[in-house]
């Protein structure tokens, strides 16, 4: 399986992506400026703070040239998996659904969380099972996941909310403790926590790797 | 105005001014004296410190690159060089704290891609007034959030650091920033500017008015009333645009693109050309009306000494002018050639092809500022007010106090800090803030380093010679902790007015204690900074020399942590520990008056105990090993239940009196854990008391004079003190 992963000025996370997807698959690096995938079976959108994320978080990146073509693979069922500025760009891409809104405390956060999985579904959690605990970083200063009350329910509905913040480990105030969540397709899934930053016990925890053997598996 | 008036103006001396003439033959146009007022400054010149460094020694076996370039760097084995260095954004900070605090990282993290080498983490030492003051507060938070802002948007991490609260620094905080970087040994590049005819490329953010005269007129004169109109005299951080400069320069050396490289700092332009100038032995050109601009109109002199924020000048060969900027194009920073290396010794300044507006020797420029030997004196009286007291000096009860200190600002959690920063990127954090004494990166290979960073101020205040020594002490002793040996060490020196005898006294007193220790611990200095007129209107800030240190553990998955590990475990204290009162925290909190001196240290008998703790981890003999630092052993041994989540039940028999559960001895204690056979294995060659056992929800304590029951949440809730701090 070979996974692309996204680079922007301003990327931070792609070298942890990269090496997060090396131990499950085999890792591409995309440029933002070059609107071909090359063949890549699945796409990662990576961290940091994409075109200095001056306008608001994640929304210059939306309109690169590689992104438009990360939208065409998504709308053609391709696996999209989002991870914190990713998850941004991919709201703000209209991708997913909700937005992220500056922490409750208004300050950048980075600390270990427990995440429990609500859906444990192919293709991003199916090697996880229902309720598990993830231990898995956050750090993000606009990580407040917000949706109108009805979309809500019809994420709740269409088992959309893949990862929530276990009781006392939200970090940034989002709404129902909602930490990821999926497009109703589900192919493409965003989430706040760093599963990159969880796949070796050495430098913390491996519980993110889940999150990419999942991905694996669910290519065959 | 006469010329003299504005050199004086400029911070220029009389004679500094008379000499600038002798050098040049004549009066120095606007231009040169820009460039000399700045060349000439503290900040750039040393002229005030350069002789007492050259006490440090710098020499060692795993040296890759010493004091001189922009970084020193050590080797670290399979071919990798690791590149550090401190340095001071204090006044800059004290104005705009956020903007200070951020462009000092970002200043720092530009001297380490520079030589070469790819940035991978940040420390920080801060110094701020008590807490209780309004003015401290507002600089935390706006330093820590610029900090964060740099560091984290940027992409690399911040693993640790300290920060002390005291009096002294209400006025003037310190605000110093470590990094450290990576590079193959082979893939080094040095700042010399060498081949006439090659071409000067500047490269980056565009040129603008911010910054200018910051070295001279900020960094270089003590605080005053007026500094609220020195605001335009702070740069602007861009991290996105120092992004893209790393990236882009990086790639530039892969490529072999380039001669030199070197970024601009302090003084800009001016600085950063003089020095690859007088390194390569060459002379440049450089015509200004080639820079870009951030706006229009701007005077020669002000594109020379602007410190706009991110840019990096770099020589190529004239056929790889386009490839350099083509890359400058994929990276989306300018890349102008802006001037060329010329055989004659100069820096000639151009306003179009033709039209020379300056032309200044190299050598007078980095080499002919006069030097200064300082007038040392000790002061006949103390020169630091007493602390003021916040616990009442008849507590006696050991509960109450050991609370009181755990909640003290200078012992208090740094959670509510270092949540700020990211800890984490780049995969190579083994041992996070709070979870060891100093933080371990993996290295490619399997092996691993350990950095830690220290100075406490008030000690050296009580005696410069020997706390500067225990400042090295506590540095070695964080990275024995972990496993791990000290290869090399950066300093900050920030200090007074050194033209006031006293404040030179402190500083020719700290630099001996600092040389003494590093020779007597075989450590290399390989760079540093110096930060001089840290002095306001409530005088001068307590004598700190921080220093930064880079060990090395053979093997990540051995690092040691401060945290208690299992249950049934063993405490122990071990090393010559001889515990003492004045000076300690506890001392501070009861508003004692700083003692006239510390107590004289064998450095050799502390570096025997601190080797044999090292081995014993290495070993993975021990669970946890943990110094004892400020607050002495009940607040060490409390950290470590804390850090580990358990309990411990510790007898501390007859001797058990105030000295010895709340007296401090920087770098001579150690409370580990293990099984009772590593305990005793590590007694065969340091001293070890055995203290108790690890286990339970409490920590309980028994003495001669003591009898105390703690449960770790009463611990937790007193060490988040400074979450109050941030709401």
């Amino acid at each position: 399986m070979k996974l692309g992963v996204i680079t922007v000025p301003g990327t931070c996370d792609d070298a942890d992506a990269r090496l997060a997807v090396s131990k499950v698959a085999e890792p591409v690096a995309l440029w933002h400026g070059e609107s071909d995938l090359q063949g890549v079976d699945g796409i990662v959108v990576p961290g940091g703070f994409s075109y200095g994320d001056y306008l608001r978080a994640g929304a210059i990146a939306r309109f690169s040239p590689v992104m438009e073509s990360v939208i065409r693979f998504s709308q053609q069922g391709g696996l999209v998996l989002g991870i914190c500025n990713g998850f941004q760009v991919l709201c703000e891409a209209g991708l997913l659904p909700g937005a992220l809104l500056p922490n409750a405390g208004l300050r950048f956060r980075c600390l270990q969380v427990q995440l429990e999985v609500v859906g444990a579904q192919m293709p991003f959690t199916g090697d996880c099972a229902a309720g598990e605990r993830l231990s898995i970083p956050v750090k993000h200063t606009t990580g407040r996941y917000y949706a109108p009350p009805a979309d809500l329910e019809s994420l709740d509905a269409h088992g959309q909310i893949v990862l929530k913040y276990a009781p006392g480990h939200n970090p940034n105030g989002s709404v129902d403790d909602i930490a990821g969540v999926r497009n109703r397709a589900g192919n493409v899934f965003g989430l706040m926590p760093h599963p990159e930053h969880a796949v070796d016990p050495l430098t913390g925890s491996d519980d993110g790797l889940k999150i990419f053997l999942s991905m694996a598996h669910a290519h065959g | 105005m006469r010329t003299v008036d504005r050199a004086l103006a400029l911070g220029l001396t009389e004679a500094e001014f008379q000499l600038i003439c002798e050098k040049l033959g004549r009066e120095p146009n606007e231009v040169e004296l820009a460039v000399f007022s700045l060349m000439w400054s503290e900040h750039c010149a040393y002229k005030h410190s350069k002789r007492l460094l050259r006490q440090l020694p710098s020499e060692g076996p795993r040296l890759a690159m010493g004091p001189g370039e922009n970084a020193g760097a050590v080797t670290v084995g399979d071919g990798y060089v690791l590149a550090f260095k401190v340095e001071s954004h204090n006044h800059p900070s004290a104005v705009e704290p956020f903007q200070g605090a951020a462009t000092g990282v970002g200043g720092i993290l530009r001297d380490i891609f520079a030589i070469g080498a790819r940035p991978i983490a940040v420390l920080d030492s801060l110094r701020f007034g008590e807490p209780t003051s309004a003015r401290t507060r507002y600089l935390l938070d706006h330093a820590v959030g610029g900090i964060g802002h740099y560091g984290n948007s940027i992409g690399v991490p911040t693993i640790g650091g300290e920060v002390y609260f005291e009096g002294p620094y209400e006025q003037n905080c310190l605000v110093n920033a470590m990094a450290l970087g990576i590079a193959r040994e082979d893939g080094l590049i040095r700042s010399a500017a060498t081949g006439v005819g090659n071409a000067l490329i500047l490269f980056g953010a565009s040129t603008g008015r911010d910054g200018i005269g910051g070295a001279s007129v900020l960094a270089s004169a003590e605080l005053g009333e007026q500094d609220a109109s020195k605001r335009p005299t702070v740069q602007v951080g861009d991290p996105f645009a120092e992004k893209k400069l790393l990236e882009c320069s990086l790639e530039l050396l892969d490529l072999g693109l380039l001669v030199a490289l070197q970024d601009l700092g302090a003084a800009g332009l001016s600085s950063s050309s003089a020095e690859m100038a007088s390194k390569g032995e060459v002379g440049l050109d450089i015509d200004v009306s080639l820079v870009p601009l951030r706006e229009a109109g701007m005077a020669p002199w002000e594109i020379m000494i602007s410190e706009s924020q991110e840019r990096m000048l770099c020589v190529t060969d004239p056929d790889t002018v386009e490839r350099v900027l083509a890359v400058c194009a994929k990276w989306e920073v300018h890349g102008v050639v802006i001037g060329s290396v010329i055989e004659e010794r100069v820096l000639r300044v151009l306003d179009g092809p033709d039209k020379v507006v300056g032309e200044m020797a190299v050598q007078a420029l980095v080499d002919d500022c006069p030097l200064y030997d300082l007038a040392p004196a000790p002061p006949e009286a103390g020169l630091y007010p007493a602390p003021v007291a916040t616990l009442d000096a008849s507590e006696s009860d050991p509960r109450a106090i050991l609370l009181a200190l755990l909640a003290a600002p200078n012992i208090a959690s740094r959670r509510p800090l270092f949540e700020q920063y990211d800890c984490i990127v780049q995969s190579r954090t083994v041992r996070r803030p709070e979870q060891a004494d100093a933080a371990v990166l993996a290295l490619p290979g399997g092996g691993a380093i350990a950095v830690s960073i220290d100075g406490s101020g008030r000690r050296v205040a009580c005696d410069p010679y020997t706390g500067a020594i225990e400042a090295v002490l506590e540095c070695t002793a964080n990275l024995a902790c972990t496993g791990a040996e000290p290869l090399g060490l950066t300093n900050c020196l920030n200090f007074g007015n050194p033209e006031k005898p006293h404040i030179a006294w402190q500083l020719t007193e700290a630099i001996r204690g600092l040389a003494d220790a590093c020779r007597a611990l075989d450590v290399p200095v390989v760079g540093g900074n110096v930060s001089l007129y840290n002095e306001s209107g409530g005088g001068p800030i307590y004598p700190t020399p921080v220093v930064g240190m880079v060990g090395e553990l053979p093997s990540a998955a051995a690092a040691g942590r401060s945290g208690f590990v299992r249950a049934g475990d063993l405490v122990a204290l071990a090393g010559p520990f001889v515990p003492a009162l004045p000076a300690s925290e506890l001392a501070k909190l009861r508003g004692e008056q700083l003692p006239d001196g510390l107590r004289e240290i064998d450095v050799a008998v502390l570096r025997a105990a601190q080797e044999a703790i090292r081995d014993a981890v290495r070993a993975a003999d021990l669970s946890s090993a943990h110094d004892v630092a400020e607050g002495g052993l009940l607040v060490a041994v409390a950290e470590s239940c804390l850090a580990g989540g358990l309990g411990a039940t510790l007898d501390l028999g007859a001797a058990a009196d105030e000295r010895m559960m709340f007296g401090e001895s920087p770098g001579s204690g150690f409370v580990v854990s293990g099984p009772e056979e590593a305990l005793r294995r590590l007694g065969e060659s340091v001293a070890v008391q055995l203290l108790g056992t690890v286990g339970g929800d409490a920590l309980d304590v028994r003495g001669a004079d003591a009898r105390l029951s703690v449960t770790l949440g009463e611990l937790r809730e007193a060490h988040a003190a400074l979450a109050a701090l941030f709401p």
